[in-house]
């Protein structure tokens, strides 16, 4: 009895909580199961979806930014939806592709670098909390064949190096470091191209804002998944800062200032594109 | 083949009992006190490394004495109960009480049906909004559970720093008051009752819930180890 016991202990002992599920609760995991029947990759099932984020570093750390649209097919489902969310005290996380998996993987990724922590009495590095993330990506690679996949971008501040750092992925799991800035989604190719002439090293943190706000609103101008400012339900977009005192949620009325301040000088400059 | 001798369920009880008594006997004690500014833990443990004292979920904190190997293994398990509970419910449902229960159990069955029982005392402490709402339960080895109020003392001499906590204990403490009072229960007296010099906060360990954690520091995990400078800058 008691062997079995050690033996048992031995085998638990593992400061993964995706592992725990894995083991004790698979049906809890998001992505433990593939759709039977019906989904294929030719028809994909219409659920939500998420979509422009942008990431850029900063002088002294990282900044991520995301609309508050998802979309349905051509319907918008939600005008209120979050796609960032802080992952620990150092990391957020941003997503777009399928909704529902992505807030789910985003519950499961917060709660697995709080276990790890309480467990190992220790955070996780931020290449060790990056590689759980490609991770729980590559496990959703099943669903992501059959249309449902999830797409994330990661941003940190490392404080042994003391730097912030940006990390993309593909639906693979597949990591990749991004300098400077980076942006994902169906709109992200529009917000690509305001980045690369906006971003410039060491930027305040005051200027990265309204630079992520001008990528997303440029983003929304062209990509009917993403929503722009919305002035008349006072919605911004949710931004979030981390440096070396952890991350931020910028508060409304920065993100107001900061959008009232785009919208008034595409206003006053009246051009077409 | 020999015989086996007829030990009454009684007896064998008792001696596990026993047994399990003396081992914890023979650690230091722990301290858990409920305060104004929220639950502070502490522990008399001169490794900076191997806690007696840890964080299981947003408001709810362990303590143990006991042998490490076993109330870390509790601790662990504690740990995976909370996080499968909140993430497959809502935070919010992941209660003291009912991880108390589960703690009762295991020790409960572990005292029956293993070899041996698990030489452990076990404290789980959650913070509420107010004072009234806070919860200690303290565990012992055979899955008995008490619902405590104020603190909670457990290990070698735990009726001797229970009586000195209790001569002392207020309602209206801060943290500061709180760990203070249980130094002062820690410090074993010496020969002629003369009090003996006071733990160093190397030999310490401090950890506290903060009650009003969401809204002064913004996390909604209360649990807040004390480092060195942290425990002499409190006490200051």
């Amino acid at each position: 009895m008691q062997e079995s016991t050690a033996n048992q202990v031995a085998a638990n002992a593992t400061s993964s909580f995706t592992e725990h599920l894995l083991r004790d609760r698979p049906e809890l995991l998001p992505f433990s199961r593939s759709l039977q029947g019906g989904a294929s990759a030719a028809v994909p099932v219409q659920v939500p979806h998420a979509t422009t984020i942008v990431a850029m570093s900063y002088g002294g750390g990282v900044l991520m930014a995301g609309d508050r649209r998802a979309t349905m097919g051509n319907v918008i489902a939600s005008r209120h939806i979050e796609k960032v969310f802080p992952a620990d005290h150092f990391s957020v996380l941003g997503i777009a592709g399928t909704a529902g998996i992505a807030i789910d993987l985003t519950r499961l990724f917060q709660v697995e670098l709080e276990h790890y922590e309480k467990i190992e009495g220790t955070q996780l590095s931020l290449e060790g909390k990056a590689n759980r993330l490609g991770a729980m990506i590559r496990g959703n690679l099943p669903l992501a064949l059959q249309g449902l996949a999830v797409v994330p971008l990661f941003a940190g501040f490392d404080t042994t190096a003391g730097v912030g750092r940006l990390f993309s992925y593909d639906v693979t799991g597949g990591r990749y470091e991004e300098h400077e800035h980076h942006t994902v989604g169906s709109g992200s190719v529009f917000a690509r191209g305001a980045l690369k002439k906006l971003w410039r090293p060491n930027l305040t943190a005051a200027e990265a804002l309204s630079v992520a706000v001008e990528s997303l609103y440029d983003a929304a101008d062209d990509d009917s998944a993403t929503g722009g400012p919305d002035t008349v339900r006072q919605l911004w977009p949710v931004v979030y800062t981390v440096d070396r005192t952890g991350a931020r949620r910028v508060p409304e009325p920065e993100l107001a200032a900061a959008s009232r301040g785009v919208i008034e000088a595409r206003t006053i400059a009246g051009r077409e594109a | 083949m020999t015989q086996q001798f007829y030990v009454s369920p009684e007896q064998l009880m008792k001696d596990r009992a026993d047994f399990a008594r003396k081992g914890i006997a023979r650690g230091r004690s722990v301290v858990v006190i409920s305060c104004a500014d929220g639950i502070a833990l502490v522990a008399e443990n001169p490794s900076p490394s191997l806690h007696k004292i840890g964080e299981i979920y947003d408001k709810i904190a362990f303590a143990a004495v006991g042998k490490y190997n076993e109330f870390e293994s509790l601790r662990q398990a504690g740990v995976r109960y909370a996080d499968v509970r909140g993430y497959s419910y809502d935070r919010e449902d992941v209660t003291a009480r009912g991880l108390a229960s589960v703690y009762a159990q295991s020790l409960g069955a572990v005292f029956t049906a293993e070899q041996k029982p698990f030489e452990v005392e076990l404290a789980v402490a959650e913070v509420g909004p107010t004072q009234a709402e806070d919860h200690l339960y303290r565990l012992t080895f055979d899955g008995s559970i008490a619902d405590e109020h104020s603190f909670v003392v457990m290990g070698g001499q735990a009726e001797k720093v229970s009586s000195a906590i209790d001569a002392g204990w207020q309602a209206s403490m801060g943290f500061a008051d709180a760990v203070r009072l249980a130094l002062k229960g820690l410090t074993p007296v010496q020969e002629g009752e003369q009090p003996g010099a006071p733990l160093p906060p190397s030999a310490l360990e401090v950890a506290v819930l903060d009650r009003l954690s969401d809204s002064t520091r913004g996390t909604r995990r209360a649990f807040r180890r004390l480092n060195d400078a942290d425990i002499t800058a409190l006490l200051a």
